[in-house]
């Protein structure tokens, strides 16, 4: 019989050999990335004769040549201007901001009663991280201490006038505290208004979805700033002589008006994304519509548009800058009334004092849109097809 | 049999409590009464109040003389004219500056979000940077870091910074030489038309040509000569009819020439900048939305990268674009009110004058809500006719 010679067969591997030189490595990546081709290599000397012209300059005017304390205007300014600083000098204010950061997180909230605020978002941040940290249990008790607990008390702490706090009235709020606290009940408010807006737009009672249609299309097409003029102008008209609302409600009430359309459109998105089936298993179990809508339906669809939500939290929080127009003074109204400061007024106060503000604008909002992208990846289980 | 006893007989129809019907009849009944009791409310509260502060109600004030100046007057306009003459400047200028944002936004967005896509790091990393400071920070800061920050310590007229092409720039605006059409200048303008009706003929004849023989012609090309040839023609023609005034400099103020105002200026470049962003973002997600597998079919066709991209990558990315892209120019629209806070009369700011001056709040409020939804109505349509002519065409 014929032998089965299996000699050819080899009975250990190859080694892999090493990707050719001109694949692998540094220069590698450079070539597949910056000098591709032609064009590529235009873009790439392009762009970097853009990060050359502009970085120096600005670390230059940030950090090299800026002044970061001093008592008044003549730290910032040339010596043609009075000031002590070289001809031809440009750089950051930054004892600008240094000088005025209490107004700028507090407004003119009374000194001696600034604790308040501050403890207040303690609570905030104590509250908060564990409801972020998914791992932490015990989100329920925590939801309710953020979200109805900690609003009676930072009302108290805030307003005062019980227990031995003095009275603080709102217009003595500013800086970051009314930009924080706007967004913050405006967000609470509008998420359970925009849920019933929602509804009442897949309603099949005709007169409740008009009304739902007519109310969030009118809001969403005429600006916040217009909605903001309605609520200072138009509210007192409404109400009977001698009631009157304080500014900052009537502020807090534009916004959330203004927010729940948006939000209620957001829901709508979710509420149309639960198949059908969802609503029919609740409906042979016997659920009423509330009960369906809560245990059924509202749990799936928020969960669906939580990274629609964040970022209609993210325009709203932007937005609250808006409420300088109606001279309240957030964050925002805070800086721009310190231009007018004579002891600080430089060529460069503005600019400081403006990119200090969109800093910290920009890492809440930069901070949200990431964490609301990290809850997409983790909650992005269930219907991939 | 008991069975069958029990399927004969009526449905139970239980309480008229539980009737779903009746039970929506009369929730609608009480929403309906809470509604027009709440209106009744605060309608007599408003005739109430307005007694009291003797305003008579009404939109007679608008033919009554304005009495304030306007800075920027497309139309034209002095403190004599009336309060409605003021609201149409306003409008006007609202129009004005959405329709500039929405193109500078448009070409910068676009710009931005295939930088993102670009093959080279460099790029795309710059892209991002961009994309990720402007969203995050709130529009009303960006005017005011152009207005305050950097339009405002620009140097004093005297020292005018001289840019290209004879235009300067200084603390007190933009000045770019204006264009003076001479005698015969009409010719261009009819030959332009001329060229476009053109221009969509040709178009028109050639998509005809290619359905029923299968030929390609250069459209394009030959569309960019009419539009752009015909008028260069007409212009060499009729004796080259165009002057321009250049902006001079006298001792306190450049004289002569198309002066655009800081607050104009700041307002268009924090807008269209602020909207790029999020245009950027929208045009990446349609690009990447069309699947790697219609690009690589197209190639398997033979198609080159040009065409694959122009007639089978961009007509399908579009369809993505147009919803999103439409509500962030309606957005642009709505953020162009923002011009009230560095002092450039649009429609928010005018009708706020108008309030003020006259304490008619209802009328006032009123007026500029109608007038912003009737614009975004219009973008709205406008936008959804171009979205119907890219969307599917299925059987």
């Amino acid at each position: 019989m014929q032998e089965h010679d299996m000699s050819w067969v080899r009975t250990e591997m190859a080694l892999a050999q090493p990707a050719p030189a001109r694949e692998r490595g540094a220069y590698a990546w450079v070539r597949k990335n910056l000098i591709g081709s032609v064009g590529d290599t235009v873009l790439t000397v392009l762009g970097v004769a853009i990060v050359l012209w502009i970085v120096p300059q600005v670390i230059n005017w940030a950090f090299i040549n800026a002044v970061w304390t001093g008592p008044d205007r003549t730290v910032c300014t040339t010596a043609s201007q009075g000031g002590i600083q070289p001809d031809g000098w440009t750089g950051a204010c930054w004892a600008f901001v240094n000088a005025k950061f209490g107004q700028f997180m507090f407004g003119t909230y009374p000194i001696e009663e600034r604790w308040r605020p501050i403890l207040v978002a303690i609570l905030f941040v104590a509250l908060l991280v564990p409801m972020l940290i998914p791992r932490v249990p015990r989100k329920g008790l925590n939801a309710i201490l953020l979200f109805a607990a900690l609003p009676v008390v930072a009302f108290f702490l805030l307003v005062g006038g019980v227990f031995g706090l003095p009275h603080v009235e709102t217009p003595r709020w500013g800086g970051l505290l009314v930009t924080l606290s706007l967004s913050f009940v405006g967000i609470a408010a509008s998420l359970p208004l925009g849920v019933i807006l929602a509804l009442g737009r897949r309603s099949k009672m005709p007169i409740v979805k008009i009304l739902s249609v007519v109310f969030i299309e009118t809001v969403r097409g005429i600006p916040l700033i217009v909605v903001l003029f309605f609520a200072s102008v138009m509210l007192p008209l409404f109400l009977p002589e001698g009631v009157s609302f304080d500014k900052y409600l009537r502020a807090l009430i534009g916004v959330s008006l203004f927010a729940a359309a948006y939000m209620a459109e957001v829901i709508r998105g979710g509420l149309q994304a639960i198949p059908k089936g969802q609503y029919e298993g609740a409906d042979s179990l016997g659920l009423g519509y509330w009960q369906k809508m809560s245990l059924i339906v509202l749990p799936q669809a928020l969960k669906l548009v939580i990274p629609g939500i964040v970022n209609t939290f993210i325009g709203m929080f932007k937005d609250t800058s808006l409420v300088l127009i109606i001279s309240m003074f957030d964050l925002l109204g805070v800086v721009k009334q310190n231009f007018a400061d004579a002891n600080w007024a430089t060529p460069q106060t503005a600019k400081s004092g403006l990119i200090f503000a969109a800093f910290v604008f920009w890492l809440f909002c930069f901070g949200m849109s990431r964490y609301s992208m990290y809850t997409e990846r983790r909650l992005d289980t269930g219907y991939k097809r | 049999m008991a069975s069958q006893e029990i399927l004969r007989e009526e449905p139970s129809r239980g309480s008229f409590i539980n009737d779903p019907r009746i039970r929506s009849l009369f929730f609608q009944t009480l929403v309906v009464i809470l509604l027009f009791s709440s209106i009744w409310w605060i309608v007599h509260n408003v005739i109430e109040n307005l007694q009291r502060l003797h305003i008579a109600s009404g939109f007679g004030f608008l033919r009554s003389r304005a009495g304030f100046d306007i800075s920027d007057t497309p139309i034209a306009y002095t403190s004599d004219s009336t309060y409605f003459r003021a609201l149409v400047v306003g409008l006007l200028n609202t129009i004005i500056v959405a329709v500039a944002g929405i193109v500078l936004a448009t070409v910068v967005g676009f710009t931005i979000g295939i930088g993102r896509l670009s093959q080279n790091w460099l790029i795309r990393k710059i892209c991002t940077v961009y994309v990720e400071i402007f969203r995050n920070i709130p529009p009303l800061l960006v005017i005011f870091f152009w207005y305050s920050g950097v339009l405002a310590v620009l140097p004093a007229p005297r020292e005018s910074i001289h840019l290209p092409f004879g235009s300067f720039l200084n603390q007190r605006g933009f000045y770019l030489p204006r264009a003076v059409w001479g005698d015969g200048s009409w010719l261009i303008g009819v030959a332009l038309l001329l060229g476009i009706a053109m221009a969509w003929f040709v178009a028109h004849r050639a998509r005809q040509r290619q359905r029923a023989t299968g030929q390609q012609f250069p459209v394009f090309w030959t569309s960019v000569a009419l539009i752009v040839g015909l008028p260069v023609l007409a212009f060499l023609l009729s004796g080259m009819p165009l002057t321009f005034d250049f902006p001079k400099q006298s001792t306190f103020n450049l004289t002569g020439g198309f002066w655009i105002k800081p607050e104009f200026l700041s307002l268009l470049l924090a807008l269209s900048f602020y909207t790029a962003a999020f245009i950027a973002e929208i045009v990446r997600a349609g690009i990447r939305g069309v699947s790697r597998g219609q690009s690589e079919a197209a190639a398997a066709l033979g198609l080159r990268s040009g065409p694959i991209l122009r007639l089978v990558v961009i007509p399908q990315a579009m369809r993505i674009v147009i919803p999103p892209l439409t509500s962030q120019y309606l957005n642009l629209t709505k953020n162009s009110s923002l011009a009230i806070a560095i002092g450039y009369p649009d429609l928010t700011a005018t009708a706020g004058t108008v309030l003020n001056q006259t304490g008619q709040a209802v009328e006032g409020v009123f007026i500029m809500m109608i007038a912003y939804l009737v614009l975004s109505l219009v973008t709205s349509f406008v936008m959804n006719i171009v979205n119907a002519r890219m969307a599917l065409v299925e059987r």
